[in-house]
C-alpha cells in the first residue's frame, strides 16, 4: 500500500516536473535558436529549420557572421555607445534622484508637498505621449560646448542623457524607502553637527544598498533596451546605441545569420548580468510591482 | 528653532532642485508644449509661422459618419445584380463628392456592412487613426486578461515548493530582460513564411499537414502574430508581481483551509484569490498601460502593414510627428493616448480606493 503511495507520488512530481520543463521549453528555444544560429552561416541556418537541428550547436560552426557583423555595421561603436549613455544616465539619476528623495523626506521646505505630488502625477505620463514634443523642444535647446553657445540637442549624447535622468519612479522609491529609515539616526547626526550633505552621504547613502540596485537595474533595463527616443533624436551613426544600429540589417533580404550574431552580441552580456544577479532582479521587480 | 527651519528650507530646495528641473523640463513642459501643438498647426520644420487652429485636428482626426447607399435600381424598379448575384450599389464618390452633402467632403471608406438592399457604410476623414485606435484597443483588450491569466498560471505553478523551483522562476522571467527590439527581430525570423522556424515546426509536429502561413504578411494573422509574440516576450514580469502577491496571503489561512477539507479549486477560490485582490489590478493596470504604448513591434516587424493591419496610436504619432514632421497630428494623437491612459488609471484608484 505505501509503495503504490510513494509511487503514486514520484509520478505526480514526474508530471509536475514535465509540466515545469515544457513551459520552459517555449521561452528557452527562441532564444537558443538565435544563439545557435550565430555560429552557423545562413544556408545552412535556413536548412536546420525544419528539424531540431536548430536548436543545437550542430553542422559547420564558426565566428564568421560575428566577423560579418563587425563589417556590415560599427558594432564596436554602438556598443560603445549604449554603455556610455546607460552608464552616466544610471550613475546619475541615482545621485540626482536620491537628493531629492532626501530631501523630500528628511528636510522641512515650504513648497514640498505640492512638488512631491507634481512628480508622483507624472507616473501617468507615458513617455511615448511625450516624445513629440519633446523632440521639438530639445530640437531648440541651447547649450554651451567647447566651440561656445549651440542650438540644438539632437546628434548628441545630451540629447540621449539629460532627459532621462531624472523620473518619477525613481524618486518614488528612495522616497519609499528613505521613510523606512530610522529616523532617530539622522537627529543624532544633526546633533551631533553633521551637515545634510554629510548626513546623506555618510548616513543615509551607506544604509541605502537595497534601493540603489533596484532603481539601478530598472533603471539599466529601460536605457539599455531604448528604441524610441534614439531613433527619432539620433541621425548621425557617431550617436547611434545598439538598438538602433539594428537597422542596419534590415533589407529585403537580410543575411539571417550576421542578424542573429549581432542580435546574440547585444543580448548575451545583459542575460549574463540577469543570470548573475537574478534573486536580485526578481526581488527588486516584485518589490517596485507591488508599491508602485 | 527658526534659524534651523530656513536652513532646511535653503538645503530642501538645494538637494530637491536638480530633480525638479529636470522633471519640469522633460516631463511636464513637452506635456503642455503638446496640447498646445495639438491645437496648431506646427511642423517640424516650416518657413511658414505656426498658427492657432483650435480643435481642427482633433476634428480632422474624429470625423466619422455612417451613409446608406440604397441599391441601384433599374428602369423597372427592380435591383440592379452583379454577376454573383449581389445587389449592386452606387460608389461612394456619389456622396463624398456629392456638392448637396459638403459636409461628408474628403472623407473615405473605413468597413461597409450591406443589409438587404441597403450598404451602411462607415466613413471617416481618418480612416488610419480609426484603424490604429481600433487595433491599438484590441491589442490591449486581448493582450491584458491573456497575459495576466498566464502569469498568473505560471506564478501559481512556481509557487510551490520544489526542488530547483527557481530556476524555471528564472527561466521564464529570461526574455523580460531581452529587449523588445530584439525579440521582435528574432520573431520576425521566426514567424517568416520561408523557412520560418514556426512554420517548419508545426510542420515537423503535424507530420506535414499543416500549410504554412505568413504569419506577419497575412493581414488576418499579423496582428494576432505581434499579440502572441507580446506576451511571450513580458509574461514573465507580471508572474513575478503575481507571485510577490501570493507571498503576502497568510500561509494561516492555507492551513485552515486544508483542515476544513477544502479542494484545490475552493482553496484557490475562496483563500487565493480574495487575497491577490490588490495584486490583481495592478496588475492588468500594468500590463494596460505598457500595450497601449506598443511601438517597437510595430517598428520592427511591420511598420503597420499589411494593409494597416497593424497600425498602432504610438505609430501613428510618431509616424506622423516624425516621418511628415507633422508634430501638431502627432501630438494630437498623443494627447488621445493621454486621456485614454488618465481614465484607466481614475479606474484604477477607484478600484484601489480605500473602503
Amino acid at each position: 500500500m505505501s509503495v503504490i503511495g510513494s509511487d503514486n507520488r514520484n509520478l505526480r512530481l514526474g508530471v509536475r516536473y514535465l509540466v515545469l520543463i515544457l513551459i520552459a521549453l517555449i521561452f528557452v528555444l527562441p532564444l537558443l535558436f538565435m544563439m545557435m544560429s550565430s555560429f552557423k552561416p545562413s544556408d545552412e541556418l535556413l536548412r536546420d529549420t525544419s528539424s531540431l537541428r536548430a536548436f543545437l550547436p550542430v553542422g559547420q560552426l564558426s565566428l564568421d557572421n560575428y566577423s560579418g557583423a563587425f563589417e556590415r555595421a560599427p558594432v564596436g561603436l554602438f556598443v560603445f555607445n549604449s554603455i556610455f549613455v546607460t552608464g552616466t544616465t544610471v550613475l546619475l539619476s541615482l545621485v540626482i534622484c536620491s537628493l531629492a528623495g532626501f530631501s523630500f523626506v528628511f528636510l522641512q521646505w515650504r513648497g514640498r508637498d505640492l512638488m512631491l505630488s507634481i512628480i508622483l502625477a507624472t507616473f501617468i505620463v507615458p513617455f511615448e505621449t511625450i516624445a513629440i514634443p519633446l523632440l521639438l523642444e530639445v530640437s531648440k535647446l541651447p547649450w554651451l560646448g567647447l566651440d561656445g553657445l549651440s542650438w540644438g540637442w539632437l546628434d548628441s549624447y545630451r540629447v540621449q542623457i539629460i532627459p532621462w535622468i531624472a523620473d518619477g519612479l525613481t524618486i518614488f522609491l528612495f522616497v519609499q524607502y528613505f521613510k523606512g529609515l530610522p529616523g532617530e539616526l539622522i537627529e543624532a547626526a544633526r546633533v551631533e553637527g553633521a551637515s545634510w550633505f554629510q548626513i546623506y552621504r555618510r548616513v543615509v547613502i551607506p544604509l541605502s544598498g537595497p534601493v540603489i540596485a533596484t532603481a539601478a537595474i530598472l533603471k539599466f533595463l529601460i536605457m539599455y533596451n531604448q528604441y524610441l527616443w534614439p531613433l527619432i533624436v539620433v541621425q548621425q551613426e557617431q550617436y547611434r546605441p545598439v538598438m538602433v544600429g539594428l537597422q542596419y540589417f534590415f533589407q529585403l533580404n537580410p543575411a539571417w545569420g550576421e542578424i542573429m550574431a549581432y542580435l546574440t552580441l547585444i543580448t548575451v552580456p545583459v542575460l549574463a548580468f540577469y543570470l548573475v544577479l537574478q534573486k536580485a532582479f526578481i526581488a527588486s521587480i516584485a518589490s517596485t510591482g507591488v508599491k508602485g | 528653532m527658526r534659524s534651523s527651519l530656513t536652513s532646511a528650507n535653503r538645503a530642501g530646495w538645494a538637494f530637491a532642485l536638480p530633480g525638479i528641473v529636470l522633471i519640469l523640463a522633460f516631463i511636464i513642459t513637452p506635456f503642455f508644449l503638446g496640447v498646445g501643438f495639438s491645437l496648431t498647426n506646427q511642423r517640424l520644420i516650416s518657413p511658414n509661422a505656426t498658427r492657432f487652429v483650435g480643435l481642427e485636428n482633433y476634428r480632422q482626426m474624429l470625423d466619422i459618419a455612417v451613409v446608406d447607399l440604397q441599391a441601384k435600381t433599374d428602369a423597372a424598379g427592380k435591383t440592379v445584380k452583379d454577376a454573383e448575384g449581389q445587389a449592386e450599389f452606387p460608389r461612394l464618390r456619389s456622396i463624398t463628392r456629392n456638392l448637396d452633402t459638403p459636409q461628408y467632403h474628403g472623407m473615405q471608406e473605413w468597413f461597409r456592412w450591406v443589409s438587404g438592399n441597403t450598404a451602411h457604410v462607415v466613413i471617416a476623414s481618418d480612416v488610419v487613426f480609426w484603424k490604429a485606435l481600433l487595433n491599438t484597443c484590441i491589442f490591449v483588450l486581448v493582450v491584458a486578461p491573456v497575459q495576466a491569466a498566464i502569469a498568473l498560471g505560471l506564478a501559481l505553478l512556481t509557487n510551490q515548493k520544489l526542488r530547483g523551483i527557481t530556476i524555471f522562476r528564472t527561466i521564464y522571467f529570461m526574455p523580460v530582460v531581452v529587449s523588445i527590439v530584439v525579440v521582435s527581430l528574432l520573431w520576425r525570423f521566426i514567424y517568416s513564411g520561408q523557412n520560418g522556424l514556426l512554420n517548419n515546426m508545426l510542420s515537423l509536429l503535424s507530420f506535414g499537414h499543416f500549410q504554412p502561413v505568413d504569419w506577419l504578411g497575412n493581414p488576418h494573422t499579423a496582428l494576432g502574430a505581434i499579440i502572441t509574440m507580446s506576451i511571450w516576450q513580458a509574461v514573465g514580469f507580471h508572474m513575478v508581481i503575481w507571485l510577490s502577491g501570493l507571498q503576502t496571503i497568510p500561509p494561516t489561512l492555507y492551513e485552515a483551509a486544508a483542515i476544513e477539507g477544502a479542494s484545490k479549486w475552493q482553496t484557490f477560490r475562496y483563500v487565493t484569490w480574495p487575497g491577490l485582490r490588490h495584486t490583481a489590478v495592478l496588475v492588468l493596470i500594468v500590463i494596460t498601460m505598457q500595450a497601449f504604448a506598443i511601438f517597437a513591434q510595430i517598428d520592427v516587424m511591420t511598420k503597420g502593414g499589411p494593409l494597416d493591419s497593424t497600425q498602432t496610436l504610438v505609430f501613428q504619432a510618431v509616424q506622423r510627428g516624425y516621418g511628415m514632421q507633422n508634430i501638431a497630428g502627432g501630438s494630437a494623437i498623443s494627447v488621445i493616448l493621454f486621456l485614454i491612459v488618465l481614465v484607466i488609471s481614475m479606474i484604477q484608484r477607484w478600484l484601489t480606493r480605500e473602503r
